[in-house]
């Protein structure tokens, strides 16, 4: 037994309680007794009982009416109902109420602990099932996002209040920046949490694929399609839809899937039975929606059906005082992967992460912390080990004239000090370049 | 005088040797010396003429109340079927903890289940009940191990199935 099952008997008849008493003991359970419901629901009222066997036929209120007060005090007690007179009708209205079995006495040993043991095992995957819940609900739990900032604060405050409401959200920002997390995050914090969140990359997918994809399709609808499927809006019935590049979607796409926003109904491709499902859509999008509206290439219908909340993430080259427990937390995290002793990073590795301007955002500086670790010593991450993109112009300490005098040589040399074609590259005039040459005091290669 | 002593009551004809077998594996799984004596009681008075079985709880009270002297344990040992109102048999009982048990040679008979008779699987599936009842007044409650004489067991097979030794973690809790 995973932990001590407790067990009460509820029978009027003492030779039966003390039997059954000793039965159980020497099996290892905590067993209580008492020989009346009365006296029971008041025992129940001050402690729980795992599993409670009732007789069903008891002086003042009997184990039927009893078994239902049982479920109002605790809805997952497991009751038993024993009777010494095999009853069709009593045992069928015993399970409709709930019970968990119905037993005639005297019973075979062997059906007695089978009986308890398949409870036992129900109890045990009751807790287990709980405990997995609580461990994904705390994997996205809104706290352990990264983020110290003021705009992140403000971006996780705002996904705390939205998780409640069922509203649609477009969760806008570049590349990297955890679109999805925070769309998982939503989800995991909703009341819609126990059930799925189905996620869909429109953009890796064509037109044709996409349709199959979010709407399903009935075997034959094309070719190869060898089976009924259910759809990405069917599988999230329920849960969460989360449409990830949303503005790569086709105008065809985006009137289907106005549609279906707006009666929450579909047909699979090639298929003609209607098909409701009970969804929440988060998208996300790395392009301004609202300038594609202006330009016709988004449709606006679809724009705000889709953006009635907006969580916009900030770029992490703006929000660089989240750099330093960014880092920690990926050090934390490949270090445990990677089977090694958690390291620590260099000041000089630090300062330069933390001055280095992520076009890639909070996935580049995953990547580079991962793979530091790999190339690094073991012990703490050095500055060398950190693959900075050379060109990085917020890399440089150079002055602005030194920056101006070494671009401008560059292009000298690459058109061969063609003044024309430098200064047309440059965008100056031709008098502005001679003057920056003389200026610098720059010599064409002789 | 320290209670040392372990007395095995018989109820009904067992042959000497039969007995002293089993009080050579009793003694071997205990450790203390066995004494041998014929109940005084009438069977016939846990009788339930309904069921057709004894009472092993009214049996149980009457070997509990035979004045224990220089016994640390009393196991009564009878041929009768034995029952507890709840269920439809038993092959033993004790109390955990206390200072008797009962035992019965009834339901691990072969010609029971209509198999040819087997003296010495009678004998290997009695000592194991025994055993496992004197564990139960030791204060073992059931094991887990396969093997262990302390695991539970509902059907003659499953006596079979297990040695008449405690395992480790049983031994160690006397």
């Amino acid at each position: 037994m995973a932990r001590n099952i407790s067990i009460l008997i509820v029978d009027d008849e003492e030779s039966v309680r003390d039997s059954l008493y000793n039965w159980f003991i020497e099996d290892g359970y905590d067993v209580g007794c008492t020989e009346n419901a009365k006296k029971a629901l008041s025992m129940l009222e001050s402690r729980n009982f795992d599993i409670i066997l009732a007789d069903i036929k008891m002086p003042g209120m009997d184990g039927l009416e009893m078994h239902r007060r049982i479920k109002s005090l605790n809805k997952d007690a497991i009751v038993i109902i024993m009777t010494a007179f095999a009853s069709v009708s009593t045992a069928v209205q015993a399970l409709k109420d709930g019970a968990y079995d119905y037993i005639t006495k005297p019973f075979d040993p062997d059906d007695l602990s089978h009986l308890i043991r398949n409870a036992t095992s129900q109890i045990s995957l009751q807790e287990e099932n709980q405990v997995l819940r609580d461990n994904i609900v705390s994997l996205e739990n809104v706290e352990d996002i990264i983020g110290e900032s003021e705009a992140m604060i403000n971006v996780l405050k705002k996904v705390e209040r939205v998780a409640q409401s069922n509203s649609p959200v477009i969760i806008s920002g570049e590349s990297g920046t955890g679109k999805e997390l925070i769309a998982r995050a939503i989800h995991s914090n909703s009341k819609r949490k126990f059930s799925p969140l189905v996620s869909v990359h429109c953009g890796a997918l064509t037109e044709s694929l996409l349709e199959s994809e979010l709407f399903g399709h009935e075997k034959g609808a094309f070719t190869g399609a060898m089976f009924n499927r259910k759809g990405r809006f069917e599988m999230a019935d329920g849960g969460t839809i989360f449409l990830d590049e949303i503005a790569t979607i086709s105008p065809k796409m985006q009137i289907e899937l106005l549609r279906v926003l707006e009666t929450k109904t579909f047909i699979r491709v090639g298929g003609n039975k209607e098909i409701t499902s009970d969804f929440r859509v988060i998208s996300a999008t790395n392009k301004d929606l609202k300038k594609m509206v202006a330009e016709g290439t988004f449709r606006e219908d679809l724009f705000y059906r889709l953006n009635v909340v907006n969580i916009m993430i900030p770029p992490l080259r703006e929000r660089p005082e989240d750099i330093p427990s960014l880092v920690d937390h990926f050090i934390k995290k490949y270090c445990t992967s990677m089977s090694r002793n958690v390291m620590s990073i260099a000041n000089a590795a630090m300062k330069k992460l933390e001055n280095y301007n992520f076009q890639g955002n909070v996935r580049e500086l995953e990547n580079m912390i991962e793979r530091a670790i790999v190339v690094g010593n073991g012990k703490e991450i050095r500055l060398k080990d950190l693959p900075f993109e050379k060109n990085d112009p917020y890399n440089s300490v150079e002055s602005l004239e030194d920056l101006e005098k070494k671009h401008i040589s560059q292009i000298l040399n690459k058109y061969n000090w063609n003044i024309s074609r430098s200064a047309k590259t440059l965008k100056v005039d031709r008098v502005t370049l001679y003057n920056k040459i003389r200026k610098y005091n720059l010599q064409a290669p002789k | 005088m320290k209670k040392q002593r372990i007395l095995l009551i018989t109820n009904g004809n067992f042959e000497k040797d039969f007995l002293e077998k089993i009080s050579t594996e009793v003694y071997n799984s205990y450790a203390f010396p066995v004494y041998i004596e014929e109940s005084q009681f009438d069977i016939n008075d846990f009788y339930d003429p309904i069921r057709r079985q004894y009472d092993a709880n009214r049996i149980l009270r009457k070997i509990d109340s035979i004045p224990s002297g220089q016994f640390i344990r009393k196991i009564g040992v009878v041929r009768v079927d034995l029952y507890i109102p709840v269920l439809t048999y038993i092959f033993g009982q004790a109390v955990l903890n206390g200072n008797s048990g009962v035992a019965s040679l009834f339901r691990l008979r072969n010609e029971h289940y209509g198999i040819k008779k087997d003296d010495t699987l009678l004998f290997d599936r009695f000592r194991k009940v025994i055993i496992h009842e004197l564990g139960h007044t030791f204060g073992l409650i059931h094991c887990y191990t396969p093997t262990c004489v302390m695991r539970s067991s509902t059907y003659v097979e499953d006596i079979d199935q297990k040695s008449h030794l405690l395992c480790p973690a049983c031994r160690s809790k006397i």
